[in-house]
């Protein structure tokens, strides 16, 4: 049998264009939007029970109370866990994790484009080569880079030795945010690489020719060719790194110190040993993914309109 | 150098235009070669020293394999070296498949719960792993409390609690690499199978999927190594017995450096390594032959 693929300009199935007889066409699409749904439910199932369920119950446990021997009691509603939100402590923890967050995003987009350039703009061969040494670090364990760094900046480490060498007298890195944006930036980099290597190999490159040879200067065939044709994987990037650097658990773990807490490693310690208070930290894990969310929200939709 | 030529010679013609390409290119040049060396350097440092015999890491006395025998006589290290490749292997398959449908199913077709269902596939990549640790942590202790209320069974947190939380997660990323992948394809050619009285299963197999296969393979190959790489989640839903190396190596690490934890680091990049080189010569073949 012929089957059609649904036309791209019709988003509603509902609608038959009015010119076919209208009960056959109804029939196929509804049979269409049905395997559609079906090929995709497998999927939807887990996400509901690993994922849904879990954030609802994550939810739940927000309002619980917590024993005075530690362990939560689902009864006894209450709202204490969001008030402590507003805590001086818990925003000060909230603005640190917000600016390490945006300056590494920001060092990776920076570092990563003209990287990203280079790689798609080389010949089939060298792409290949160049590609596969980005990937080997990408590859290696998070948590291995990480403590790598680890070495390095500690007070004996090559880092400070080098710092010393130069000029600069007890040159402190470890367990400073500059230690802990150096490992965000060294661990999430290889994810603001790949999609804007992505994006940009797929791009047609006679369109910058087709905008050189109608006199565009080099910077204006960028602004006006590349950037927008770059930019789902500028944003795509961002979100990956921006992310996971804001409830960043393991890099101020392994890095940082007493003064650069972050949130996630806030939101941890919130679940082990005997000080541990799981409907704060449940509170906390709620307020992060909302902010995360409408953060994400307003991300696409400026990214959407913007070109 | 010739790799700097090869690319800007042939396109620019000897007109004014061909100066400033050249140094932009040659900056380009330049900061790809120092993001090589920030990539780089770090991980050589780390292999250097894990061959120090001194006890003392930044102490440097003579080469060895002192540690690395250690290591191998690790017995928790090997059990959770085991752990690791069982869970990355089962969670990949796992997510690969029902992640690559998912793409299709949202790229390919209209129906009514698609927007909800987007936005369930999404929530996962945007959630912080440490946000996903608790949620899982909470519904696996709460699950068990429940099962063990109604049939009286005893479930502990372990390999399969991990495996379950990993595929949670890859799912979502697989099918992001697959639908990145399939909304820059042209559908033109799968209309055109479908025009030529190909069936839908044939149309996937001969048309689809093959235009999809590095989206597949790229996304097969971000969940291993998401897996492989994941601390958070596992630190959370693991159990006492069972843990992965990365979580053996964290918990290693807070109590403080030490010489044994940079063999087991080296261990771990070699095994990467060897997974990259390996994927490389398999696509290799694939599309040579």
């Amino acid at each position: 049998m012929a089957t059609t693929l649904t036309p791209p300009d019709t988003d509603d199935t509902s609608v038959p264009p009015a010119d076919l007889p209208p009960g056959l066409e109804r029939n196929a699409e509804k049979a269409e939007s049905r395997r559609g749904f079906l090929i995709g439910l497998p999927a939807y199932a887990y996400l509901v029970l690993f994922f849904a369920i879990p954030l609802a119950i994550v939810v739940v446990y927000s309002f619980a109370t917590r024993s005075p021997s530690g362990l939560t009691v689902l009864a006894d509603w209450n709202l204490r866990s969001y008030v402590r939100l507003t805590d001086s402590l818990v925003l000060a923890i909230t603005w640190r994790s917000l600016w390490i967050a945006t300056f590494t995003t920001v060092v990776s987009l920076v570092v990563a484009y003209p990287f990203a350039y280079y790689l798609a703009t080389r010949p089939p061969r060298t792409r290949a080569i160049l590609l596969v040494l980005v990937m080997i670090p990408f590859w290696s364990n998070f948590l291995v880079r990480t403590f790598a760094w680890r070495l390095l900046l500690s007070s004996d480490g090559p880092v400070t030795r080098i710092l010393e060498f130069v000029g600069f007298a007890n040159p402190r890195l470890l367990f400073t945010p500059t230690a802990v944006i150096i490992g965000l930036v060294y661990g999430y980099l290889p994810f603001m690489i790949l999609p804007l290597y992505a994006s940009l190999e797929r791009m047609d490159h006679s369109l910058v020719e087709a905008a050189r040879d109608l006199y565009a200067t080099g910077w204006e065939a960028f602004r006006k060719v590349t950037w927008p044709l770059s930019k789902p994987g500028v944003i795509a990037g961002s979100i990956l790194v921006f992310i996971p650097s804001f409830g960043a658990y393991v890099t101020p773990e392994v890095l940082g110190g007493t003064g650069t807490t972050m949130l996630g490693s806030y939101i941890g310690r919130q679940f082990v040993g005997t000080a541990s208070d799981w409907p704060f930290g449940s509170s906390l894990s709620v307020a992060i993914l909302f902010v995360m969310m409408i953060a994400a929200m307003f991300y696409f939709r400026s990214g959407g309109k913007d070109l | 150098m010739s790799i700097v030529d090869a690319g800007s010679a042939p396109a620019v013609a000897e007109d004014s235009v061909a100066r400033p390409r050249r140094t932009v290119d040659r900056v380009l040049a330049g900061n790809a070669w120092m993001v090589f060396a920030f990539l780089y350097l770090p991980i050589l440092v780390l292999i250097v020293l894990s061959f120090n015999d001194n006890d003392r890491v930044g102490v440097w006395t003579e080469a060895s394999l002192r540690w690395y025998g250690e290591m191998f006589q690790h017995s928790r290290i090997m059990g959770a070296l085991r752990t690791s490749i069982v869970v990355a292997v089962l969670s990949t398959a796992v997510s690969t498949v029902l992640g690559t449908a998912a793409a299709l199913s949202l790229e390919r077709f209209r129906y009514k719960s698609q927007r909800a269902f987007d936005g369930l596939l999404y929530l996962p990549v945007i959630i912080p792993d440490i946000t996903m640790a608790v949620m899982l942590l909470l519904f696996f202790v709460q699950a068990f409390d429940i099962v063990l209320l109604v049939t009286g069974v005893g479930m502990s947190r372990g390999l399969g609690t991990i495996t379950l939380a990993h595929i949670a997660f890859n799912i979502s990323f697989v099918a992001l690499v697959v639908r990145a992948r399939l909304s820059g394809l042209d559908s033109s050619l799968e209309e055109a199978a479908a025009d030529l009285y190909a069936s839908r299963w044939l149309a996937f197999r001969r048309v689809t999927l093959p235009l999809i296969a590095p989206g597949v393979a790229g996304g097969a190959l971000l969940a291993l190594t998401l897996s492989l790489d994941d601390v958070v989640i596992a630190e959370f839903v693991s159990g006492a017995g069972t843990t992965t190396l990365p979580v053996f190596v964290f918990g290693a690490l807070r109590r403080g450096i030490s010489p044994l934890i940079n063999a087991v680091s080296v261990l771990m990049l070699v095994g990467s390594i060897l997974l990259v080189v390996g994927s490389l010569a398999i696509s290799r073949r694939r599309t040579g032959g």
